[in-house]
């Protein structure tokens, strides 16, 4: 399409709860007819292992509303990170909320291009082969190659 | 008549926007296609949806916290 709209995102976040804003977008401008690109670069990454293991924390995130009270003293005991998880997994499976899995494949399915940022990659010591199918691996440039024709630009 | 429909019921943004984009994609122009969606948000986004992809939001209406679309594949 000659005018379709473009959207380019960069996802920076590797926990459970900051991989959906990108996703979300993603595939909702898809289902608009936009053509989308994310760039994953840093901690985001890992939304894009092959073997992802999102988890969320509730340390330093005073803003994620807890059952009952919670001291910061309590949070970083050994497998509270893991029980939140679980409990905001199981809480979005309740509410109809699509899985991570799912968006992704979603968005793989509605053509959004997905780059990986070469320089994290080697940073972290990841394999290409660590991470899914059908990425670029390239860089700044080549971000702006995209940014520069996109209609909206957000920063994740 | 509804030409084909979605039972959105349950699902949360961004999935009833997803489901029924898939759908209309294999309808024909000029078809119609019914969604019944539980999510409050859907009502805006639906009519969002259609504003920006050219569909017509044909009906739309709530009963008892179901809310029911009527939406014509155009172009």
């Amino acid at each position: 399409m000659a005018n379709q709209k473009k959207l380019a995102i960069i996802a920076t976040k590797g926990t459970l709860d900051f991989a959906y804003p990108p996703l979300i977008l993603a595939t909702t401008a898809a289902a608009l007819d936009y053509e989308v690109t994310i760039f994953w670069t840093f901690y985001g990454l890992q939304v894009v292992k092959k073997e992802r293991d999102l988890k969320i924390s509730p340390l330093g995130n005073p803003g994620m509303p807890m059952p009952v009270p919670m001291p910061v003293l309590v949070q970083v005991l050994p497998g509270m990170e893991a029980m939140a998880t679980v409990m905001m997994k199981q809480k979005m499976a309740s509410k109809g909320v699509a899985s991570i899995d799912s968006l992704l494949e979603m968005a793989i399915e509605s053509e959004v291009k997905m780059i990986a940022c070469q320089m994290t990659v080697d940073l972290f010591d990841f394999k290409h082969s660590d991470l899914i199918d059908g990425l670029e691996f390239a860089g700044a440039a080549r971000f702006f190659e995209i940014a520069q024709d996109a209609d909206i630009t957000l920063f994740i | 008549m509804a030409d084909s429909t979605l039972d959105a019921k349950g699902l949360n943004c961004p999935l009833p926007i997803l489901r029924a984009k898939k759908a209309l994609k294999g309808m024909s122009n000029g078809q119609v296609l019914a969604i019944e969606a539980t999510d409050p948000g859907s009502a805006k986004d639906f009519e969002s949806f259609c504003v920006q992809t050219g569909n017509e939001l044909v009906k739309a209406s709530e009963n008892n916290g179901v809310f029911y679309y009527e939406i014509k594949k155009k172009g």
